[in-house]
């Protein structure tokens, strides 16, 4: 891992190689970040995954066979209905143009790969690409051996892998290549100071404008270093370079993203880039008056100046927070707001409270997400410390900040993991340097000098020596000031040092390894052989069980695809492919242009693979438009079906995961339709369909809950089964177990009844059988009805 | 007394500041037109938005950026050139020119394109 940095004579041919091995090392990361996300093609096979990769597979289809200019005016007719959606201004369209790209590519090369092989193998490939941005960054922050040992962490970090295995096609797979990227070109700016660098640190910014919504990350956190270095005195013309470039071409680029747009100079996500441009342009006339007059001179310059400065800036500020305070909310959207108050999404918006990866995390799950990492983390923010840099002072910041996110919503533990790996790759090959730079220092040769050193008056010969093998090795690392850089790097080391100590006691605890500690604790500057093998073993061991973790992790864990489900039992591997069977059921068996209604989550697959006109889908622009079928779903049959007409819907699909034990099912989700339904039609009361505060589905359950449309859906037809009705998820019984449907026919039930699709009775049949039945009472009735009827419909 | 005493200060303020900025190569001089230029152009624009409306949001808001990018990226150059910067000692003022024209290039290409 620390390949270039194990060559302790200074040989410009050792330096090559060292160049080229690492090189290698790299080439095998990138070999290994894509093939440990193969597992889900292994195990299943070459599917897009989940929700939302499906619409982007739909977009991608589109973007192929019509073409870059239909795609920016795609009006979609086939979702949201009767609204439909601009897909070309409310899409990020990095993801589909980069997938679009990679198709074109490879069919010119006489490759004829389909469009749905590119969009799989997308994530994986890039993956790849953010190992090797992650080596560049961690190698502008402390050298190669660390950006190595980083690379190989991100390449198999499981909280990367989650969202990135192959399959899952989602804007996050290549947005945090774009994020790590974008870093580390601002970081190499710093460093250089190279306005070419500037130019190409705002086209990636760019590019992650075009992939993710989490670019509003990149705009605050480069801000908040320049402020901290502006604040820590470290001001330098470098740091000018770096960033007042980056906010006048990155603030253009981002307002050519159609999604984006005006939001780019308008919404106070990017305030704070603003205000820094201001103040760093005050700091940098401050710094170069500073330099060219005397400093008693300075001094009345600066009492001018700040009586001037102040006066400007109070209004800037004034005038902000006039224009920031005039808009409603505040000017912040309202997943952002829910970053900073993490109640806020709670509290106003179900909709984004719903949804399972808004919420916060569990201790766990940081366990599970970054596993050794974890505890790494605090090692590498010490070595970051010790020589705090510019470059060093920035990925403490980016831990920092995205820990307090991840700690928000569990989506953004993706942000964290990068930072995460870094932090560990410094901590690892620091610990490494160490560990091998005394065994080095012990082995035959030099060991006279050493077999005294116990006793600290030999010490000093160490640091000589040392310093000097130091010299000659910070020649192929990139940092400008080399002698400075050592003394400090030693520093470093000794703190690793006595962490790798604290270590060894807790996990050996035998004797000699703490007399060794004891002795060299006083002057920390070379351990003796046996602990430094003794810890080196142990680190070792440590990152292989990281390996065995992660490899676990893309294996078990985050491979499913969740459109084809599998379950392990004594009688072998059972396959559930309902989802597929449904919505081919659909595609085969409807009219092109029905309607079918589900539950916001089911729209992007339906219109994907169904090919069928949905009336909310998952890109959850339109509050009202889910809360309506929010509303027809937990209102009672008639009602429901009266919503449903006059959404011109003929079809209702619900997910039901009763008979084989499948939790993410409509049943599970419903308290979350009657929130937001209830949300914008009060008549809908979640208490309604509570039993003492519980939610229960047995006969214990309130008649409302029993006959809302949800439940008959579920569950008609489901004491057929066994006889008894037993929920599987639930583990109950149900409540009401023999029923007839009025206003909906049962039209299809996959195979294993996860997906029931119900046709509404056309109401004409209805209107006749009624009005056989009472003649003379028919027109009152039915007169009283729509008045009645019109309360509940807000369609009327 | 007090303002008197202040007024004294400016004086030599801005004397010593003349003096000191006398000494000032004059290729950098040249930069600091422009950079003045660039300046007062985006701000016209501004007091023009000011008084007729930024109805092309655009078109002011790219007018603007490109007077302020064209500032920013000459003073990028102008502290990469100056000899009394330790921090650019190695970097030719070719190659610095050279950045600079690129990074120009690309400003307003994307203007260009933003401008429509």
């Amino acid at each position: 891992m620390a390949a270039p940095e194990t060559s302790p004579t200074p040989s410009s041919l050792r330096n090559a190689f060292g160049h080229v091995f690492s090189f290698f090392i790299l080439i095998l990361i990138g070999v290994l970040a894509f093939s440990i996300r193969l597992f889900s093609v292994i195990k299943y096979e070459s599917v897009i995954h989940e929700f939302d990769p499906y619409f982007n597979y739909r977009v991608t289809q589109f973007l192929t066979k019509n073409g870059i200019y239909d795609f920016w005016n795609w009006f979609d007719d086939r979702t949201w209905y009767p609204l439909g959606r601009v897909i070309g201004g409310t899409v990020y369209p990095g993801l589909t143009l980069t997938a679009g790209t990679l198709w074109w590519l490879l069919n010119s090369l006489n490759i004829p790969l389909s469009v749905e092989t590119v969009c799989v193998f997308t994530a994986p490939i890039f993956s790849a690409f953010a190992s090797w941005a992650t080596y560049l960054l961690t190698k502008e922050v402390k050298g190669a051996g660390a950006g190595l040992t980083a690379a190989a962490l991100l390449a198999m970090v499981p909280s990367y892998i989650s969202r990135s295995v192959a399959g899952s096609y989602d804007n996050e797979a290549v947005a945090i290549f774009a994020l790590i990227f974008t870093f580390y070109l601002y970081i190499k700016t710093l460093n250089t100071g190279s306005l070419f660098y500037a130019t190409l640190n705002s086209i990636a910014y760019f590019y992650m404008v075009c992939s993710w919504g989490g670019y509003t990350f990149i705009i605050n956190l480069i801000p908040m270093h320049v402020l901290l270095c502006i604040v820590t005195g470290r001001y330098s013309s470098r740091l000018y370079i770096a960033y007042a470039p980056l906010v006048v071409l990155g603030t253009l680029l981002a307002a050519l993203v159609p999604v984006v747009g005006f939001n780019a100079v308008m919404t106070s996500e990017h305030f704070a880039s603003f205000l820094v441009f201001i103040i760093i342009h005050v700091v940098a006339l401050v710094y170069y008056i500073k330099g060219i007059l005397s400093p008693r001179m300075f001094k009345v310059a600066v009492m001018l100046v700040l009586s001037v400065g102040l006066v400007i800036c109070c209004t800037v500020v004034a005038v902000l927070i006039a224009l920031v305070a005039s808009s409603p909310t505040k000017g912040w959207s309202g997943r952002s707001l829910s970053l900073l108050d993490p109640t806020y999404a709670s509290k106003y918006i179900p909709i984004i409270a719903s949804v399972s990866e808004h919420q916060p995390p569990t201790w766990p799950s940081y366990f599970m997400d970054l596993n050794i990492l974890a505890f790494l983390v605090p090692a590498g923010i010490v070595a970051c410390f010790l020589p705090l840099s510019d470059a060093s002072s920035f990925v403490i910041l980016y831990i920092v900040t995205s820990v307090y996110f991840s700690g928000v919503m569990v989506r953004l533990m993706l942000v964290l993991a990068p930072a995460a790996c870094i932090m560990s790759g410094i901590a690892l090959s620091g610990a490494f340097d160490v560990l091998t730079r005394s065994l080095k220092f012990q082995l035959p040769g030099t060991s006279e000098i050493f077999a005294s050193d116990a006793v600290d008056t030999g010490s000093e010969s160490v640091i000589l020596n040392k310093d000097g093998a130091k010299e000659d090795k910070s020649e192929d690392s990139v940092k400008e000031r080399p002698s400075k850089k050592s003394k400090k790097k030693e520093k470093e080391k000794e703190k690793e040092k006595e962490k790798e100590k604290e270590k060894e006691k807790e996990n050996a605890g035998t004797l000699s390894s703490r007399s060794h500690a004891g002795t060299s604790s006083r002057r920390p500057l070379v351990l003796p052989v046996e602990a430094s093998v003794i810890a080196i073993f142990l680190l070792v061991l440590l990152v292989a069980f990281y390996v065995v973790h992660c490899v676990w992790a893309a294996a078990e864990a985050y491979s499913a695809p969740s459109i084809v489900l599998t379950s392990q039992s004594p009688d072998g591997l059972h396959v559930f492919d309902d989802f597929r069977e449904a919505y081919a059921w659909l595609s085969h068996n409807t009219d092109v242009d029905d309607k079918v209604a589900s539950w916001w989550d089911y729209g992007y697959q339906t219109t994907a693979m169904a090919n069928r006109t949905v009336i909310v889908d998952n890109n959850t622009w339109n509050n009202t438009h889910i809360a309506t079928v929010g509303t027809a779903m937990s209102s009672p049959e008639k009602a429901a079906w009266e919503i449903f007409n006059s959404l011109d819907v003929k079809y209702v699909l619900v997910v039901f995961g009763g008979l084989v034990g499948y939790p993410s099912d409509d049943i599970n989700k419903f308290l979350w339709m009657v929130r937001i339904g209830g949300g914008v039609f009060p008549h809908i009361k979640e208490p309604d369909y509570l039993r003492d505060g519980q939610y229960r589905i047995d006969s214990q359950a309130t008649p409302t809950m029993l006959n809302c449309l949800m439940y008959k859906l579920s569950y008609y037809r489901f004491v057929e089964t066994d006889g008894k009705g037993f929920d599987r998820v639930r583990r109950t019984e149900i409540g009401k177990k023999y029923f007839k449907l009025t206003h909906f026919e049962e039209v299809f039930t996959t195979h294993h009844w996860m997906v029931r699709i119900y046709k509404l009775k056309s109401p004409r049949n209805r209107i006749r059988g009624k009005t056989k039945k009472s003649k003379s009472k028919s027109s009152s009735t039915i007169s009283s009805k729509s008045s009645r009827t019109r309360k509940k419909n807000p369609w009327n | 007394m007090a303002r008197s005493s202040t007024a004294k200060d400016a004086q030599a303020l801005i004397q010593s500041l003349r003096s000191a900025y006398a000494a000032t190569p004059t290729n950098l001089k040249i930069i600091d037109l422009y950079i003045i230029f660039a300046v007062s152009t985006a701000l016209i624009q501004v007091v023009y938005m000011a008084l007729v409306g930024s109805f092309p949001f655009n078109s002011f808001l790219s007018g603007v950026l490109s007077c302020v990018g064209t500032a920013v990226l000459a003073v990028c150059l102008r502290i990469q050139v100056n000899k009394e910067n330790k921090e650019f000692k190695d970097l030719p003022p070719e190659r610095a020119f050279a950045d600079f024209v690129l990074c120009n290039l690309v400003l307003h290409l994307v203007i260009m394109n933003f401008l429509g």
